[in-house]
């Protein structure tokens, strides 16, 4: 079943320990510009949003892409750059909707999450669980729950 | 590499900026962060320095870890001449600050001199640049940061500012980044207003390379486990350090109404459970957040649920903020401390300090000592929160006659008040004691009489000895990496072996505050954590650096030698009321009233005292009166000192 990188951003701690492994992970270094997983703040309010490829099914980075260079990978279906075929003109970073298709103006190369080919660290050091991985059937499965529960206990409409 | 990190020396009077590699040497003996601030306070300052004065600096580094995998790498340290003590002044802060630093290229700020104007140093990718902060003068501590990040146009900005208390030498000011990480102690906020520095902002892009990534990242992946499978960070987790003040409320071993009592009764409203109860109302169910990379999340977000600050966001409290504004002053209200913790963030002030001020007056209005003339009209009697919050807005805005004297600190304050107001100050080295009280504690009690910065529980608490550990377990961690077969107590009333254990932690948080990792990941709260058997490995796979345990023991060791150094020049004197290592006398003269029964009754003896502290400097290898000998400085390369290299 296909697995997805899923934010629960109320768990969030913002310590932004995912930023760290990931350009760990990816580019041996420390450096949050490198990491495919971004923790987006409002301080002033105390809230932390991790922001991550969604893995569009119609992804729009992979159709604006004039040289075909973005696929979808057939193990994992994360969504892939071929650097071979990329030419670096960023059309990808312009069209997507969540800015997780980054250019790197040191390497000159975009890069995006990539699922760590599976296994995505971020999640696996993630000891709060503010980003799972998950099959998209089991979170609506569990979402379901979560609001049967609310109607069961009459929560939900205590709260409209 | 964090090896390639800079050094950067700041003028403020003329203007100029250079920057310096940092020699591997210096490194090894050094190390960083707080050990090699030791090294170049001790340096780049003349004795007799004035602490307010443009020849005094103001050192800035993040630990040599901070940014690696290592595991709550957060550490921001600061240090200068303090403008509280007229001795060492040194504090560090968590949150995202110090990685950013690192991330823009530098390790160790050097700030000399004092600016015409306000200005703001703006780090960025390894340029440094001295901007006007004229329009920042005046803003709160929150304030200022929002307001840089808007001119320089990056929500990435991470900056450490002072606020108003900061800009009126409130001498215990403090220096503050994020919502409540505070660099607290010492006045570093004094020595940044009396600089003109109203700010360091930094940005950084800048590659951190990890010597050996992917080992990095497994060892990483353990100490985590390690660090957050210990039931004091799983609760520190949950309920942040107001646990602690709850737990130890329960024994009687906090302070209240300036340590007359060791106990605050009915204080249902402010016991951590309640403070959670607050937090989870008003942000909900997963309101704990964390430092930069840290697992333990130990601070919690809140909303102020009533009164005039109602709706306000702010983070913690912690245990010093119920000290400060429950226990100590005899307030029981939740409201109050959640109101004052807001307060101390704005205005950049130190909790802590602050808070024993307030009580200590309270108590000098109790006797009569102060009267409704010096408070000019205000009721400042002990359990009076508006009185208390009153005089928070008081001191630091050094409005009227009580305010603008206790600004100065308790031992100057002490001085213009008169009368025996200095018997019922409750400090050592002109800074205020924690609230906390430790005459059940005689290892607690050494501890704060011998800190190098003043009475203080981060630098060298044995915390474990609340525990009653079996004494096999006490001695499997006392005895490495140097061999130790003296006596060793599980009980924690008992004299014996506790030098040892003193000298043992001083060295340990010594080592910590050198690679920039939080306390809670070490032996402070929590018997089995990471120590000196483990930080080799995160030090080598991080930056490739070698070291065994007993080179980092003796590193820990030269820099808190010195410290001692530092202190000595400036005055530092054994028996000293005021600059030395010594407790006030009610640790001596009056017995604790409150708590559990072994508790009841206990004060320290003051022979029992004086030969602890006998053995805690033999341990060090200083003389009867506290003073390195030359074997030992030789034994520890300090016999050249200063030796200007850096």
């Amino acid at each position: 079943m296909e697995k997805i990188i899923v934010v629960d951003h109320a768990k969030c701690t913002g310590c932004r320990l995912c930023e760290l492994v990931c350009s760990v992970v990816h580019h041996g270094v420390s450096n949050p510009e490198k990491s495919r997983i971004r923790i987006i703040k409002w301080e002033s309010e105390g809230v932390y949003v991790p922001t991550v490829c969604q893995q569009c099914e119609d992804a729009p980075c992979m159709n604006a892409c004039p040289q075909k260079a973005i696929f979808r990978d057939a193990d994992t279906d994360a969504v892939l750059i071929d650097y071979s075929k990329c030419i670096g003109c960023r059309f990808c970073v312009a069209v997507c909707p969540f800015g997780a298709m980054v250019y790197n103006s040191a390497e000159k190369k975009v890069f995006k999450c990539d699922l760590c080919g599976g296994n995505p660290q971020c999640v696996r050091f993630c000891d709060v669980k503010a980003v799972s991985f998950a099959p998209a059937e089991k979170i609506s499965y569990d979402k379901k729950r979560i609001t049967a529960e609310k109607l069961h206990s009459g929560k939900l409409y205590a709260a409209l | 590499m964090p090896l390639d990190r800079k050094i950067a020396y700041i003028d403020l009077t003329t203007g100029k900026v250079e920057i310096r590699p940092i020699p591997i040497e210096i490194r090894r003996k050094f190390l960083g962060g707080r050990g090699l601030d030791a090294y170049l306070l001790y340096n780049h300052t003349e004795k007799g320095v004035d602490p307010l004065g443009p020849d005094n600096v103001l050192l800035v580094s993040a630990g040599l870890l901070v940014g690696t995998l290592a595991s709550a790498t957060a550490r921001t340290h600061f240090m200068a001449k303090s403008p509280l003590t007229g001795l060492l002044g040194s504090a560090n802060m968590g949150g995202f600050f110090g990685p950013e630093l690192v991330w823009a290229g530098f390790h160790h700020l050097v700030i000399k001199g004092k600016a015409e104007k306000p200005v703001y140093l703006w780090i960025h990718n390894g340029k440094i640049e001295i901007r006007d902060a004229t329009k920042l003068w005046g803003k709160t501590t929150t304030e200022t940061q929002w307001a840089i990040r808007e001119e320089l146009g990056d929500e990435e900005i991470k900056s450490a500012v002072i606020g108003p208390a900061g800009e009126n030498l409130v001498r215990y000011a403090n220096v503050m980044t994020g919502i409540k990480n505070a660099a607290g102690r010492t006045g570093m906020g004094c020595v940044m207003g009396s600089k003109n520095l109203k700010a360091i902002a930094v940005r950084g892009t800048m590659d951190l390379k990890i010597a050996y990534p992917i080992e990095a990242l497994e060892y990483n992946k353990g100490f985590i486990e390690h660090i957050t499978s210990a039931k004091v960070n799983q609760t520190q987790g949950t309920l942040g350090t107001p646990f602690i003040w709850g737990a130890t409320n329960s024994w009687g071993g906090v302070r209240v109404r300036n340590f007359q009592y060791n106990q605050l009764d009915y204080a249902d409203d402010v016991e951590p459970e309640s403070i959670d109860d607050i937090a989870t109302k008003t942000v909900g169910p997963h309101h704990m957040a964390g430092c930069f990379a840290c697992q333990v999340h130990c601070r919690a977000r809140y909303r102020i649920p009533d009164g005039p600050y109602k709706g306000k966001y702010d983070e913690g409290p912690e245990y010093t903020s119920i000290g400060a504004f429950a226990g100590e002053p005899e307030c029981r209200s939740a409201v109050t401390v959640l109101t004052g913790n807001h307060l101390v963030n704005q205005y950049g002030v130190d909790n802590l300090e602050i808070g024993s001020l307030i009580a200590w007056a309270m108590e000098l209005y109790e006797k009569g000592i102060i009267t409704q003339k010096e408070t000019e009209g205000l009721d400042l009697r002990f359990g009076n929160d508006e009185a208390l919050l009153e005089m928070v807005h008081r001191i630091c805005l050094r409005k009227g006659w009580l305010g603008n004297v206790l600004a100065d600190g308790g031992v100057p304050a002490s001085q213009k008040i008169g009368k025996n107001s200095f018997d019922y100050l409750i400090q050592v080295k002109g800074m205020s004691n924690l609230h906390s009280d430790e005459r059940p504690t005689p290892a607690l009690a050494l501890n704060v009489a011998t800190a190098s910065r003043g009475s203080d529980h981060l630098r060298s608490r044995p915390a474990i000895d609340l525990y009653h550990l079996p004494e096999e377990v006490l001695r499997k961690i006392y005895s490495t990496p140097i061999p130790y077969d003296g006596p060793l107590s599980s009980e924690h009333t008992s004299y014996e072996g506790k030098p040892w254990q003193v000298f043992w932690q001083e060295n340990c948080y010594m080592a910590v505050d050198c690679l920039g990792i939080c306390k809670y990941h070490t032996v402070f709260l929590g018997a089995t954590l990471p120590n000196f058997e483990d930080w080799p490995k995160v030090i080598y796979l991080n930056t490739g650096l070698e070291f065994t345990p007993k080179e980092l023991w003796e590193i820990a060791e030269r820099c808190n030698n010195l410290e001692r150094l530092f202190n000595l020049r400036e005055g530092l004197k054994r028996h000293d009321p005021v600059k030395g290592d010594t407790l006030n006398h009610r640790y001596f003269d009056e017995p604790c009233r409150r708590g559990a029964p072994d508790v009841v009754g206990l004060k320290i003896d003051r022979d029992k005292f004086e030969k602890m502290v006998d053995e805690f400097y033999a341990y060090h290898g200083w003389d009867k009166e506290g003073v390195p000998t030359p074997e030992t400085l030789k034994r520890l390369g300090l016999e050249n000192e200063p030796s200007h290299l850096l």
